[in-house]
């Protein structure tokens, strides 16, 4: 299993993505400047202040020439997980819906929060069930997720909500609690909390090496899902079919 | 007004450079002679003293007088570190004025080749209750080290804030740094090498900071402090997180010679020290030098206080490379000069030599002055207004300590930094007494270095002597707390103006406290700052040495933690039989309107040495569940900080009396852990009840239910913020 | 040709920037101010204006949460706005 962590100028985080990812599998930093992903089976867009966040967040490095290849790496299935600013560029990028705003507070908020598992059908939850609880870190000033009603209802009804902040624990106003979502077909997931910073007991807590053990299993079993019954089940065929897509090796 | 003195210079030294010159000096070597010589850079009132300091031990690899100090935390790393003040510019522009603080000491700490790995900062502002500009000072300056901090990507890990109506019109802002290096690669600041190269990389020069320097930090603040704005420096965190990368690529391929940042007084005294420190001469062509403004004078060219900026020493033939890899970084890089073997600065404006100036009279000879010190026949702080009555209940008393500025939660402050970043952060603040950062895993363990940042200023006030030792002694204590053993220490003096006896007295007396301590308990001084002048028309700031102490332990798996684990638990106190607390300089004193005076409990070093390393091992054994060192407050609140931080109450019986519940003074401990394991204390050890319940219940004095204390420690400050 | 872009938060989305300087004025004494929201201005030298709207889509506005307004000076030095003026206004 191979991972690639992006790294912009002003990135923060990617060197503890690249560490967290390492505890599962090869992990490899990717230059924005590059065109080349490297072969990887997952890419991981991190945390940070990327183009020190000029403009809007994530608005300048979603134009970086390596991200023209992960929006090509992700059309074919490939697996992305944007952090927190790698969420924005995500957004930015059109690879996920909605938008991020800056946090109701217009404060800076670094805080271990609480999120349920809304869909652990996703190639970055599968190693979750619906309804675990994580412990991660969240640490971030624009991170209110906002998109129209009508989209909102459709995430829901699709199954794009993956994360939500348990009760009592958003602080950000972001619209209906939601941390973290993916598009329809489950292989792209942004969220604002931190699972490389929860990843070893000694730091806190380790629930968000889940997150990457999740993609390790895609790796290893590229066709092999779990339950039957869950509505992203309906998007199955198209994600099976895909063999050069989640995991495939260039 | 002759032109040196509106330029800060006596006429003393005015004369002074004359004859060092053998002429008078044109405006642009006047300029550059008014920073040299200012306070800050000069530091002319307090270097003699400086020197009575202990700098060495077997476990420093740099000592004071380069960018940043280091010690050896072994497996060939060693850890770089240091503390500034940034405290004039604050009070002008508190956001940028932080921000740039930060911004500064970061680049003290990659200057010497060291990645920085955590922020802490010291604060002190006016009475928050009373004073909205105090609010609105602390709200930006936390913003501030919070934007440049976070934006980086340095977790910023701890620090310490307090409120005093002395700094109402003087606030102060001390950010320290710490960074990891291999100790091989620790890179000197001293430029060598005639015919070798000077370039300048970073962000373009503008006219931020004119005069800064002396304009700003060696003057007193007066009324103008809206017209003083221009001349403060506006940071850019993503300029900054590029230098550092450039800085540290340029450093890892051996491409310099010396490495030196820009701070205060820009090129002046970073090409200045350079030449300095290297016995040799530099000629720079500003007109080389890539500006942001139009029309820049040649003098305001050399004492522009830009961000962002280092200046570097290459062989001729290495220049390509070292551009190379600017470009790379997207960092402006720019041959400005060469070094020659004259021992002269000379500033160029192409070929036209603009200013010619005897190195070692900017740097080695600048005036030395002892102090004429004399104590005050009175304080010269007021008394703070009463807020607690007399004979207010132990209960009252304690929810007013824990609910006030001083001594609430500090969350709200620090939830707006990113602590994480960099995953080494194995105790985050409100966790333990110091911060813990780990570093690589050695077999089985994971070794880790821990730091804490204090100096409270009103026992300073009340007696500078004991008052510095107790600075040192809260350090040293808080690191125990989590089983850190000190290596090394940097300090921020933070005083009035030297040139008045009482301040003058205030500063030897501190300095001598801390020297004192230092030879004491072993730990060298690696480095440090000075701000003088720190006073206006309300008076002097309190005296306020603040020190920052860099320790080691084993096993981060061990670290301690400062709130009650388990309900069965053992509370036990660990006391010094020295430990004498008294309600002079108290919290609980300030709260009752008394002014900061009076003598402080004498400190037995050597005894307490032997505490502070009976808790270190106690903590390394894995033999407590808890350890807290108690300071601000006494007693009752440390024992209400280990209940509220662990959610659980207890039952405690000590005595009762009030100088024993809210009375302060160094050496005491409140420690928890499985019954029997405190035999290793042996008579230091006081058991005096057990953890459980959801209450604090001290027998005949108190009983408050858990959920109370919380919220008020919870509120304390936050509403103040609000 | 120098061009400007006022970049505005999209009417029905919660803007705390403009509801944290609402409430800073009257505390500084200014009062009878409502309706404050808190955008962004670009200023830019181009040599095709038509491409202007394409710019601000792509890249200097985010289309799904924010309006922008672009305004073009005429000959005598008036401007001309495209876009749409502030629905809140």
């Amino acid at each position: 299993m191979k991972f690639g962590v992006i790294q912009f100028p002003g990135s923060c985080d990617e060197r503890d993505a690249l560490h967290a990812a390492s505890l599962v599998g090869d992990a490899v930093l990717l230059w924005h400047r590059d065109h080349d992903l490297q072969g990887v089976d997952a890419v991981i867009v991190p945390g940070g202040f990327s183009y020190g966040d000029y403009l809007r967040a994530g608005a300048l490095a979603r134009f970086s020439p390596l991200m023209g290849e992960v929006e090509r790496f992700a059309r074919h299935g490939g697996l992305v997980l944007g952090i927190c600013n790698g969420f924005q560029v995500l957004c930015e990028a059109a690879l996920l819906p909605g938008a991020l705003l800056p946090n109701t507070s217009l404060r800076f908020v670094c805080r271990q929060v609480e999120l349920d598992v809304v869909n652990a059908d996703t190639k970055w939850t599968g190693a979750c069930e619906r309804g675990d609880r994580l412990s991660i870190p969240a640490k971030h000033q624009t991170g209110r997720y906002w998109a129209p009603d009508p989209v909102l209802d459709e995430l829901e009804a699709n199954g794009q909500v993956v994360l939500r902040y348990a009760t009592g624990n958003g602080f950000n106003g972001s619209a209906r609690d939601i941390a973290g979502v993916s598009n329809r077909a489950g292989n792209v997931v942004g969220l604002m909390p931190h699972p490389e910073h929860a990843v070893d007991p000694l730091t806190g807590s380790a629930d968000g090496l889940r997150l990457f053990e999740s993609a390790a299993l895609i790796a290893a079993h590229p066709t092999d899902f779990t339950e039957p019954t869950s509505p992203s089940r309906l998007r199955r065929p198209a994600q099976a079919s895909a063999g050069t897509g989640a995991g495939g090796h260039r | 007004m002759s032109r040196h003195a509106e330029l800060g210079l006596t006429d003393a030294e005015y004369e002074r450079i004359v004859a060092l010159m053998a002429r008078a000096p044109n405006e642009v070597e006047l300029a550059i002679f008014s920073l040299m010589w200012s306070e800050h850079c000069g530091y002319k009132h307090s270097r003699k003293l400086l020197r009575t300091l202990p700098t060495e031990g077997p476990r420093v690899v740099m000592g004071p007088g380069e960018n940043a100090g280091a010690v050896d935390v072994g497996n060939g790393l060693a850890c770089a570190f240091k503390v500034e003040s940034h405290n004039h510019p604050s009070a002008v522009e508190p956001f940028q004025g932080a921000a740039t603080g930060v911004g500064g000491i970061l680049r003290d700490v990659f200057a010497v080749g060291a990645r920085p790995i955590a922020i802490l900062d010291s604060l002190r502002f006016g009475e928050p209750g009373t004073s909205p500009r105090s609010r609105y000072l602390l709200d930006r300056t936390v913003a501030g080290i919070g934007h440049y901090g976070n934006s980086i990507g340095v977790a910023t890990v701890g620090g310490e804030i307090y409120f005093e109506s002395a700094y109402e019109q003087n606030c102060l802002v001390n950010a320290m740094c710490l960074g990891l290096i291999e100790t091989e690669k620790l890179i000197r600041s001293a430029a060598a090498g005639v015919g070798n190269v000077v370039v300048l990389f970073g962000a373009r020069t503008g006219r931020d900071g004119i005069g800064g320097a002396s304009v700003l930090a060696s003057a007193e603040l007066g009324g103008e402090g809206a017209s003083r704005r221009p001349t403060v420096q506006i940071g850019d965190p993503f300029e900054e997180a590029k230098l550092l990368e450039c800085s540290l690529e340029l450093l890892d391929r051996e491409l310099l010679v010396a490495l030196q940042d820009l701070g205060a007084a820009g090129l002046t005294s970073a090409s200045a020290e350079m030449a300095a420190k290297g016995e040799v001469g530099l000629d720079l062509d500003v007109a080389k030098v890539p500006l942001r403004a139009a029309g820049m004078e040649p003098f305001e060219i050399m004492i522009s206080e830009s961000q962002e900026r280092m200046l570097c020493v290459v062989a001729p033939e290495r220049v390509e490379a070292v551009l190379a890899v600017c470009e790379k970084w997207e960092v402006n890089a720019t041959a400005i000069g060469v070094v020659t073997g004259s021992r002269r600065l000379r500033v160029l404006v192409g070929d036209r030599v603009v200013g010619d100036l005897p190195v070692p009279a900017l740097v080695d000879e600048c005036p030395a002055y002892d102090l004429a010190p004399a104590p005050p026949a009175m304080s010269p702080y007021a008394a703070p207004p009463r807020v607690l009555a007399d004979g207010a209940a132990p209960q009252e008393t304690l929810l007013a300590l824990l609910g006030s500025a001083n001594l609430a939660s500090r969350r709200p402050v620090f939830e707006q930094y990113d602590c994480l970043v960099g995953s080494r952060t194995a105790r985050r603040p409100e966790q333990a007494d110091a911060a813990v950062l780990m570093l690589d895993a050695d077999g089985g363990r994971r070794p880790a270095l821990a730091v804490s940042i204090d100096g409270n200023g009103r026992r300073v006030a009340c007696d500078p002597y004991r008052g510095a030792v107790e600075a040192v002694l809260e350090c040293s204590a808080n690191l125990a707390c989590v089983g850190a053993e000190p290596l090394g220490l940097t300090n921020c003096l933070n005083f009035g103006n030297p040139e008045k006896p009482h301040i003058a007295w205030q500063l030897t007396r501190a300095v001598a406290g801390l020297g004192d301590a230092c030879r004491a308990l072993g730990v060298p001084v690696v480095g440090g700052n000075v701000s003088l002048y720190n006073e206006g028309g309300g008076g002097p700031i309190h005296p306020t040495p603040v020190v920052g102490m860099v320790g080691e332990l084993p096993d981060a798996a061990r670290a301690g933690r400062l709130g009650f684990a388990q309900a069965g638990d053992t509370v036990a106190l660990i006391a010094a039989r020295g430990w004498a607390p008294s309600l002079t300089g108290s919290e609980l004193a300030k709260l009752r309107g008394a002014a900061p005076e009076g003598d402080l409990p004498a400190a037995d070093l050597g005894e307490l040495r032997a505490v502070h390393a009976a808790v270190r091992q106690a903590v390394r054994s894995g033999a407590l569940r808890s350890a807290h060192d108690v300071a601000e407050g006494g007693l009752a609140v440390a024992l209400a900080e280990c209940c509220v931080a662990g959610g659980l109450g207890a039952e405690v019986t000590v005595d009762p009396a009030e100088a024993t519940l809210f009375g302060e003074g160094p050496g005491a401990f409140v420690v928890s852990g499985p019954r029997g394991t405190f035999a290793a204390f042996g008579a230091a050890a006081t058991i005096v009840g057990i953890v459980g319940g959801d209450e604090l219940a001290i027998a005949g004095a108190l009983s408050l239910p858990l959920g109370e204390l919380t919220r008020v420690h919870a509120d304390g400050l936050a509403t103040l913020l609000a | 040709m120098r061009a400007r872009v006022l970049i505005r938060p999209k009417a029905g989305i919660l803007d705390p920037q403009g509801q944290a300087v609402e409430r800073a004025l009257p505390a500084l004494g200014f009062e009878g101010v409502r309706n404050v929201h808190v955008g962004r201005l670009v200023e830019l030298d181009v040599e095709d204006p038509a491409q202007l709207p394409a710019m601000c889509e792509q890249l200097l506005a985010n289309p799904l949460v924010e309006d922008f307004q672009i305004q073009r000076p005429d000959a005598d030095g008036s401007h001309q706005n495209e876009g749409p003026d502030d629905p809140r206004g």
